[in-house]
C-alpha cells in the first residue's frame, strides 16, 4: 500500500452516507476472505468497487446484502448499526443486489421474475392470491420506462438479451424502493452496445438519489459512471479516490497490485 | 452472448410469432395432445369393449385418479427442482402403519389415519431436510429412503404378526368418520336416480336388481380432483406458487431475491409424502388390508405422468393440469388395453415410447421458451 500518499481516502461527500461499513472482516474457516474493508455509499452516487478475481469483491457485497454475516466490523445503515440475519432483512431495509448471472430465472415470465420474492397479493374470500393483473401492468410500465419493449408480460426472460436482463433486474430493484443498489459485475458478460445501455441505466438510477455500488474489474466501465472508486486487493481496501483524482492507468495498476502488471504491460505493449 | 452487440436492433430481427406457436408454448401441450390421441384411438378401436360403459369409465377413472394423487405431489416437487423416489415405499409404509395402528394396536381408525399422516409428512420433511442440509441430489437421498421405508414395511408386520399382509381393517373402520373420507362414496342418491331414469346400467337380476352398477363416486376420485385443483391454484395463482417455480428454476437467483428456497423445497417434500399417504389411505380403506408390497414402482409412474404432463426434469417448469392429464393417459391406456384384450406386457412398451416422446417434446418446448438454439 505504498500508493497511499496520493491515493488517500476520498473526501466525505456532502450528504450522510446511506450505508457505512467499517473494518469488515470475513473468515471462512482458515481462509481470510476480507481483512478489514471500509466502504460507504452516499445517496445519488455511484461508488465503484474494483478488484481482480479473488480480491474479495463478491464476499464483500454478500456481506453488504445480508448473505454473509461479517466475522468482525460494523455496518451502519442510515446512521444506525445494523445486523442482517438473512438477505430478506437487507432487502427490507432497502439494499438490493443485482447479481452477475443470477438475477433472473430464464424459464419464468418477465412479470413473474419482476415480482419474485415480492409478489403482489389480492385477498379473495380471506385467501391471498398472486395479483397477476397488477403484476403484468406494473411490469410493462416499468419496462417501457427503461426502454425495453416486451412482447407481453408473459414473455419468458430466457428470450431477453443479457443487457435487457440486467436492466429488468435493475428496474425491479428500483421499483421495490432500493436505497442502495448493488450491481455485481453487470457488464462483464455484455457486448459494447449492451454495456452502454446498462451504464446509461446506472446513470438514470443514480439521478433518482439511489446509492449505487458498482462492482467491476473493467476500469473503463468504472470510469464511465463512477463518482468514487475503491480498490480491493487480497481482502483489503487499497483506498478510495474521488472522480478526477485518479487516472484510468493508476486504477488499473492498483487493481493488479501494481508491479506485475507494469511488467506484463511492457511485454503486451500497453494493450491490457 | 453471440448476439450481444445487437440489442438495440434486436426487435426487428425477431419474427413475430404465430398464434399457433404462442399456444404451443405451454407445459400442458403434450398432455393435451396425448389425451386427445388416446381417447380417439380407444373410441375408434375399443368402443364396444365395455370400457365406455359406466363400469368401464369408473374403472379407468379410478386407476387414473390413483396416478393423479401421487402425480400432483411429484409435479410440484419436480417444479421445485427435486425428485422423490420414495413415493412408492411411502405408500406401502403408510398403509402398513394404518393397519398396525388400527388392527394390531387396536386404535380407533381415525386416530391411526391422523397419526400416520403426521408420521409420513414428517418423514417427507426428513427427506427434504437431508437434501437441503447435505446439498446431495434428491435422487440419491430419496433412493435411500425407498429402501429404508420398504424394509420397515416388510419388517414390522413380519415381526409383529408373522405375515406381510394385515387384514381386518374393514371391520375396524366400520362407522369411523375419517375412514369414510377416504374409503366412502359420494353422490349415491344421484347415481340411483340416474339408474332409475335408465341413463346408466342397472343390475338386471339378483339381490341388487334395479340398483345402478356404479353406485357412487369413490372418495379416491374426489381426492384426486381436489388435489389437482388445489395444486393448480397453488402453483399458478399464489405467491407460494411463484416461489415453487423460482426455487426450481434457479435456487440461487431465487435466494438472492429473498425467496425462502429451503422452506419451499422441504414443504414440497412434505406435500409429496402427504399425497402418497392419501393414496395409501384410500387403498387400504378400499381393500380392507395393507400389504408390504403395495405401491411398488409408483414413484416412477408418478414421475412419468408428470413428465408426460410437460414438466421439465430439471425443474422450474411444469403444470399440475398437465400432470393430471399425464395420469389420465396412464390410467386410460393401462385399463383400455386390458379391456381391448391386448397383451398387458405391451403396456410397458407403450409407456417407454410415450415417455421418450414426451421428453423430446419437452426439450423442444424449453428451447422455444428460452430462445436457445
Amino acid at each position: 500500500m505504498t500508493e497511499d500518499t496520493k491515493f488517500h481516502h476520498g473526501d466525505p461527500a456532502p450528504s450522510e452516507p446511506i450505508i457505512r461499513m467499517t473494518n469488515i472482516e470475513k473468515h471462512f474457516g482458515s481462509v481470510i476472505a476480507l481483512a478489514g474493508v471500509s466502504v460507504d455509499v452516499h445517496p445519488g452516487e455511484c461508488h465503484c468497487l474494483l478488484g481482480d478475481n479473488g480480491a474479495g469483491k463478491s464476499t464483500f457485497i454478500k456481506t453488504m446484502s445480508g448473505v454473509h454475516k461479517p466475522t468482525a466490523g460494523e455496518i451502519f445503515f442510515e446512521g444506525q448499526p445494523m445486523h442482517f440475519e438473512d438477505p430478506r432483512d437487507a432487502i427490507a431495509a432497502g439494499i438490493a443486489t443485482v447479481h452477475q448471472h443470477l438475477a433472473m430465472i430464464p424459464l419464468m415470465s418477465v412479470s413473474r421474475n419482476f415480482f419474485m420474492g415480492n409478489e403482489p397479493v389480492r385477498k379473495v374470500l380471506g385467501m391471498s392470491f398472486f395479483d397477476h393483473d397488477h403484476a403484468n401492468e406494473v411490469t410493462m410500465e416499468e419496462m417501457r420506462k427503461m426502454g425495453i419493449n416486451l412482447r407481453g408480460p408473459d414473455q419468458a426472460v430466457g428470450t431477453l438479451s443479457g443487457g435487457e436482463r440486467q436492466t429488468v433486474a435493475i428496474a425491479r430493484a428500483v421499483h421495490f424502493g432500493a436505497k442502495v443498489l448493488i450491481l455485481d459485475e453487470p457488464t462483464s458478460a455484455l457486448g459494447v452496445r449492451q454495456t452502454a445501455n446498462v451504464l446509461a441505466t446506472i446513470d438514470k438510477v443514480r439521478k433518482q438519489g439511489i446509492g449505487v455500488v458498482f462492482i467491476t474489474h473493467n476500469v473503463r466501465h468504472a470510469m464511465a459512471v463512477g463518482d468514487r472508486f475503491t480498490v480491493l486487493n487480497r481482502g483489503q481496501t487499497l483506498g478510495t479516490a474521488m472522480r478526477g483524482e485518479i487516472s484510468q492507468e493508476e486504477l488499473q495498476d492498483l487493481m493488479a497490485g501494481g508491479q506485475e502488471l507494469v511488467k506484463l504491460e511492457g511485454s503486451l505493449a500497453g494493450t491490457v | 452472448m453471440s448476439d450481444a452487440q445487437n440489442t438495440a436492433t434486436a426487435d426487428e430481427r425477431i419474427k413475430s410469432r404465430s398464434r399457433l406457436r404462442e399456444a404451443m408454448i405451454r407445459p400442458e401441450l403434450g398432455g393435451m395432445i396425448g389425451t386427445a390421441i388416446v381417447f380417439t384411438l380407444f373410441f375408434l378401436f375399443a368402443f364396444d369393449s365395455g370400457m365406455f360403459s359406466s363400469k368401464g369409465v369408473l374403472n379407468w377413472s379410478q386407476v387414473s385418479a390413483q396416478f393423479m394423487i401421487i402425480a400432483v405431489g411429484a409435479c410440484l416437487l419436480m417444479i421445485a427442482g427435486e425428485f422423490d423416489l420414495s413415493v412408492g415405499s411411502m405408500i406401502g409404509f403408510a398403509g402398513m402403519m394404518i393397519a398396525i395402528f388400527s388392527v394390531t394396536l387396536g386404535w380407533p381408525v381415525w386416530m391411526a389415519i391422523i397419526v400416520t399422516f403426521i408420521l409420513c409428512t414428517a418423514l417427507g420433511a426428513v427427506n427434504g431436510f437431508i437434501v437441503i442440509r447435505t446439498g446431495l441430489p434428491s435422487f440419491i437421498v430419496t433412493l435411500a429412503f425407498l429402501f429404508i421405508l420398504r424394509g420397515f414395511t416388510i419388517y414390522f408386520p413380519q415381526t409383529i404378526e408373522r405375515k406381510t399382509i394385515i387384514g381386518g381393517i374393514s371391520d375396524a373402520a366400520e362407522g369411523d368418520w375419517l375412514a369414510g373420507v377416504f374409503g366412502g362414496k359420494v353422490f349415491q342418491g344421484f347415481f340411483v336416480w340416474l339408474g332409475d331414469m335408465g341413463w346408466i346400467e342397472t343390475f338386471s337380476r339378483g339381490s341388487r336388481e334395479g340398483q345402478p352398477v356404479v353406485d357412487g363416486i369413490p372418495m379416491l376420485i374426489v381426492w384426486a380432483i381436489i388435489l389437482v385443483i388445489v395444486g393448480h391454484i397453488l402453483l399458478t395463482k399464489t405467491q407460494f406458487g411463484n416461489w415453487i417455480f423460482a426455487a426450481g428454476g434457479d435456487a440461487e437467483a431465487a435466494r438472492n431475491s429473498g425467496v425462502p428456497v429451503n422452506r419451499v423445497k422441504i414443504l414440497m417434500f412434505m406435500f409429496t409424502a402427504f399425497c402418497a399417504t392419501v393414496f395409501a389411505t384410500c387403498q387400504v380403506m378400499e381393500f380392507g388390508s395393507a400389504g408390504a408390497d403395495r405401491g411398488l414402482l409408483k414413484e416412477f409412474e408418478a414421475i412419468i405422468a408428470v413428465v408426460i404432463g410437460g414438466a421439465l426434469l430439471t425443474g422450474g417448469y411444469g403444470s399440475v393440469i398437465g400432470a393430471a392429464l399425464g395420469a389420465l393417459i396412464f390410467g386410460v391406456v393401462q385399463q383400455g388395453l386390458f379391456f381391448a384384450g391386448v397383451e398387458s406386457s405391451l403396456f410397458r412398451v407403450f409407456l417407454g415410447l410415450i415417455l421418450l416422446a414426451a421428453v423430446i417434446l419437452n426439450t423442444y418446448v424449453r428451447r422455444m421458451i428460452t430462445g436457445e438454439r
